[in-house]
């Protein structure tokens, strides 16, 4: 076993999540691919159902975990292509910090949505600007609406 | 020695043969013979000097260079003038145009083909008696029988993370069986600075005990990049981190590929004229995506001669070894700082204990897990399995549980051979633990 997947062992199998995210390993034999469903149960994006893909390479923990989101979101610290801006996982990334500061730090990003860091510049503008049109426009968004041109993917709970 | 050869180099034509039978000569390693064949006031209580002694350094020992680039090729030509005659080098890379200025045991028309068997070839033409033996490869696909015949390891590696699985691989050999203790010499260089350190594995602190240390590569946040864009950097990271993902969907970018780098250029290029952001060239943007150092020829020699010391003070008990780790800082002037650096108890591959579990032969896995949560010594209430195939029993998350939960039930002869290993970590554990199982 390499150094990078016994830290996975570790930190996977003592993650302890909270009830609003839930991880799903579509090859169980394959602990270094998995993804993260979050499920916010309170903020603008509750009642969505959100998910990123976990990539670990062998560098795990000198390098931090690749994360992507599948879905095309309105939000204004992702953009369109499932980008992520969360410090710890570019420039902030320390060996000593973990999976789970990654998962808490990512489903932070939904209960309180940065405007100062934006990858989605329009998204972020809304925010500062216009914070009750911004809501308005993430519940359509997570409907499957459009806005300012964007057609989003409908991530609403079944 | 070096004055000579330069007297024969001077000379001209007619001195070639002047070298030959210099480096033919037995006597040209009177130097070291010096420091050999007696003992002196520094020299090590177990020094025997004398034939023995040089007997084992010139007939018996065995070296391992992992690496012939930059620091590998010093390490090759230090290690064959210092008497080591039996080499082997491992190096998966081919010779580029860019390497010649410094790795100097290859020339122009050597450009494509392997490091290590040229490295090789050159030094055993140059040095009479030297054998060098090439593996032109990567050194993940040798076995562990592979490395326990030599009798020293010299890595001279740009890559932590074959660093990691060459040090993991001899902390796991020296902990099944304390005679398969191989030092391990790490060299290493950042332009101007560079470090050496002697691991003795099981024995001082290990490779892995030190990652912390590291500095992460650098990253820009991804924010700057997409918005902000102030550097030249900022530029090329936009085009390979968002752009490239973008327009080439699946396709992975290869960054050994110059049609992929082109395009890179030509992105960020664009990119850096609409911010009016300067520097953006070929040469940087491969080298901001490839992560390239840049590498100083003297640093490397003096990081590599370090290196050669301590093999040549290990192999004879001349002097004290490094303990164990030498820091070289030339870029604020010369600042070099030796310290020990200690182990670290919670490290994944020197903390962890490692233990022989007895089970009987009709057990399942379940009764195992149980035999291990009755242990006295190990005092765990919930532990994780792996074994080489993956997970072998993990109580979370979900998914792992659900998967591996059928193996419980399954006799432990089924899952698991004799005399193998798996590794256990537990919430009570800041370590992992590698067991292995006697059927009893």
């Amino acid at each position: 076993m390499t150094a990078a997947q016994l830290r996975v062992q570790k930190d996977l199998t003592e993650l302890e999540l909270p009830s609003t995210m839930t991880t799903n390993f579509p090859d169980p034999t394959d602990v270094l691919n998995f993804t993260l469903t979050i499920t916010p149960d309170e903020g603008i994006y509750k009642g969505g159902v959100f998910r990123f893909t976990f990539n670990i390479s062998g560098g795990y923990p000198h390098e931090p975990p690749k994360v992507r989101c599948t879905q095309k979101i309105y939000h204004p610290n992702l953009d369109l292509e499932g980008n992520v801006c969360l410090n710890i996982l570019r420039e902030d990334w320390k060996p000593v910090l973990n999976l789970s500061s990654v998962m808490i730090g990512i489903q932070y990003l939904f209960l309180e949505p940065n405007p100062d860091d934006p990858l989605n510049k329009e998204a972020a503008e809304d925010l500062r600007r216009n914070r009750e049109g911004f809501i308005q426009n993430v519940k359509s968004s997570m409907r499957g609406g459009t806005v300012k041109g964007e057609t989003f993917d409908r991530v609403l709970k079944a | 020695m070096a004055a000579a050869v330069l007297n024969g180099v001077t000379n001209g034509i007619a001195s070639s043969s002047k070298i030959d039978s210099y480096l033919a000569d037995e006597s040209r390693f009177a130097s070291i013979d010096k420091v050999l064949d007696r003992r002196g006031p520094w020299t090590v209580e177990e020094f025997v000097g004398g034939e023995g002694t040089k007997d084992f350094l010139r007939k018996q020992s065995k070296v391992l260079v992992i690496g012939a680039g930059g620091l590998g090729c010093e390490i090759l030509q230090n290690l064959a003038l210092t008497g080591f005659n039996d080499i082997h080098v491992i190096d998966m890379d081919t010779i580029d145009i860019s390497n010649l200025n410094r790795q100097f045991l290859f020339r122009e028309s050597d450009v494509g083909k392997s490091k290590a068997i040229v490295a090789a070839e050159f030094v055993m033409n140059r040095v009479p008696g030297v054998k060098v033996t090439p593996y032109h490869g990567k050194i993940q696909d040798h076995p562990t029988t592979f490395y326990q015949q030599f009798n020293i390891v010299v890595a001279g590696l740009d890559s932590i993370s074959a660093r990691r699985w060459i040090n993991a691989t001899l902390v796991q050999m020296a902990e099944e069986d304390e005679e398969q203790l191989k030092p391990l010499i790490d060299g290493g260089t950042e332009g101007f600075k560079g470090q050496a350190r002697v691991i003795l594995p099981t024995v001082t602190s290990c490779y892995e005990c030190s990652i912390d240390m590291l500095t992460p590569p650098t990253a820009f946040p991804i924010c700057t990049i997409a918005n902000t864009p102030r550097l030249p950097e900022h530029c090329i990271e936009w085009a390979s981190v968002l752009e490239w993902p973008k327009v080439h969907k699946e396709k992975k970018l290869d960054t050994d590929d110059p049609d992929h780098i082109e395009w890179l250029y030509q992105q960020a290029s664009a990119r850096a004229a609409q911010f009016k952001i300067e520097g953006v060239t070929w040469a940087l943007t491969q080298g901001v995506v490839k992560n390239i150092i840049p590498a100083i020829a003297s640093t490397n020699a003096i990081i590599a001669a370090s290196c050669c010391n301590e093999a040549l003070k290990i192999a004879t008990a001349a002097a004290p070894y490094l303990n164990n780790y030498m820091m070289y800082v030339g870029n604020e002037s010369v600042y070099t700082y030796t310290f020990e650096h200690e182990k670290r108890p919670e490290c994944p591959v020197c903390g962890g204990e490692s233990l022989i579990a007895e089970a009987k032969r009709d057990w399942t896995l379940e009764r195992f897990i149980e035999s291990l949560i009755n242990r006295q010594d190990l005092q765990i209430s919930k532990p994780s399995l792996s074994y080489s195939r993956g997970a072998l029993f993990w109580p979370s998350p979900p998914d792992v549980y659900t998967a591996t939960r059928p193996n419980l039930e399954k006799p432990l002869v089924d899952l698991l051979g004799e005399d193998e290993g798996i590794v256990v970590t537990d919430p009570a554990l800041p370590v992992s633990v590698n067991i292995s199982i006697k059927y009893v």
